[in-house]
């Protein structure tokens, strides 16, 4: 029964699986871009986020044909509605990625040892995103979960380089450029953790039908 | 959340039991009616909601083998007690079918003929009760000129309006509506749903659907029935967006069976 509609729901699936490993192709793109200061690779990164573009424009197309043509309700509503909040989050990371490469083609001067700890938190926010993606695919509760929690390991490399940065600057003023050109890497890649951390609300809201935002306000 | 806005209950039905012979057509209905709310009951067809509907104005008395145990408390009294007039009983309890079923007669008599039945003879309050009930039911500024032409030459839509004003004649509390659209085009339904949603001001309306956007569009409680049994009652939104029983999922997602 609704054989069809499944049908459209397992394409919707589909595309965002795709457009999921779009946001890791692009993050992970530009972490190497960094961590190997190749202009080339960075070069790479912002016609992925065009892709990405043009995949949030498909998938909401599928979405408000779902909503129009099958009235979902119950579990099928929430599938299709949060995938309509998840793309908006998914478009930014690729944007963001797109951020971290303008960087790393224009930065210089950067010694190796201080993008170290950039390298490691850009690991734990591809993860996050990679997870987050996984679970909605998945309808996987805990694993949405375990993408929450990641965001405070995020949060702390964001402080840390904060801290090894502003040590740079005290200590040598001429990388002055370069810190903050790594400061905004980092605040990117964590930036990218808060969206990957939606991403992993919208699917406990569509396994559960509660929002987290709702349960923290209670 | 819901459960504090409901507000007073008008109908109770308490381990309700309803057999058509060896048919056991109703299986131990228990679940409050909140006043002045639009309550729609769902389900698939046999599932026991037109049933359980004509219980609550004593419409199965009249089926032959019909056995009925348990109780419908209607503000707090049994409606199947012996003391109780069953013709007062539909006063209050009116009900309004799938087909429109006009009386052959014109448009004003058949509004007249619940209040002539009660005893009301004086033409002008006759006169008054025509008019404000053809007006609840939104339909007499279409009809207001031609009240003493036959109500069969109306459109379905307009017919199914004059037996709503014929069950608002009576001034009932309750008007039970079964499928009472389904029969009728698109903007003769959004009439229906928004007169339902006006009248609840001042009337319970509980209405049996198969359509579930009209229950979504209309409702503010939903009771799903499956094979004779309640399976879930509760504030609509909360039904149709993260319902409690699977079974409720499987049927209004569509992929019951």
């Amino acid at each position: 029964m609704r054989t069809y509609f499944d049908k459209q729901l397992q394409t919707l699936n589909d595309e965002m699986k795709a457009m999921g490993a779009l946001c890791e192709d692009a993050i992970a793109l530009a972490a190497k871009a960094l961590s190997e200061n190749s202009r080339e690779l960075a070069a790479k990164v912002p016609p992925i986020s065009s892709a990405l573009d043009q995949k949030e424009r498909d998938v909401e197309d599928i979405c408000l044909k779902l909503l129009l043509r099958q009235q979902p309700v119950a579990g099928d509503l929430r599938q299709i509605s949060a995938a309509l909040k998840m793309i908006t989050d998914m478009e930014r990371i690729g944007d963001q990625a797109e951020d971290i490469a303008e960087i790393v083609v224009s930065m210089s001067g950067c010694r190796q040892e201080e993008v170290e700890l950039l390298n490691s938190m850009a690991r734990s926010a591809i993860r996050m995103v990679t997870d987050s993606v996984d679970a909605y695919v998945k309808q996987d509760l805990e694993l949405a979960k375990q993408v929450i929690a990641q965001d405070d390991t995020v949060d702390d490399y964001f402080e840390r380089v904060k801290k090894s940065l502003v040590d740079i600057m005290v200590k040598e003023p001429d990388m002055g450029s370069c810190a903050l050109d790594l400061l905004m890497i980092g605040k990117y890649f964590e930036r990218i953790g808060d969206h990957a951390t939606n991403i992993a609300e919208w699917v406990i809201f569509s396994v559960t039908g509660e929002h987290r935002s709702a349960e923290l306000s209670n | 959340m819901c459960e504090n806005n409901r507000g007073k209950n008008i109908i109770r039905s308490n381990k309700l039991n309803l057999y058509y012979g060896d048919n056991h057509a109703l299986k131990d209905i228990s679940f409050d009616i909140p006043e002045n709310r639009i309550t729609a009951l769902i389900g698939p067809s046999g599932c026991g909601k037109s049933t359980f509907l004509k219980t609550l104005n004593r419409m199965n008395d009249l089926v032959p083998g019909v056995k009925i145990e348990g109780q419908v408390l209607y503000k707090g009294e049994d409606i199947y007690g012996k003391a109780v007039d069953v013709t007062s009983l539909r006063k209050q309890i009116g009900m309004v079918f799938q087909k429109a079923n006009p009386f052959p007669m014109s448009i004003y008599d058949n509004i007249a003929y619940g209040p002539r039945t009660h005893g009301i003879r004086n033409r002008a309050h006759l006169d008054e009760i025509v008019e404000r009930s053809l007006r609840d039911a939104a339909i007499w500024d279409e009809v207001k000129d031609r009240l003493n032409k036959s109500a069969l030459g109306l459109s379905g839509g307009q017919q199914q309006r004059i037996c709503i004003a014929r069950a608002l004649a009576v001034e009932p509390e309750v008007l039970l509506m079964d499928e009472s659209t389904s029969a009728l085009d698109p903007i003769s339904t959004s009439k229906i749903e928004e007169l339902a949603m006006e009248l609840k001001s001042r009337y319970t309306v509980i209405m049996v659907t198969h359509n579930m956007q009209q229950a979504l569009r209309v409702s503010d409680y939903t009771a799903f029935f499956l094979l004779g049994e309640l399976v879930e009652f509760g504030d609509t939104q909360t039904i149709f967006s993260k319902p409690a029983d699977k079974r409720t999922e499987a049927y209004i997602t569509g992929r019951f069976g």
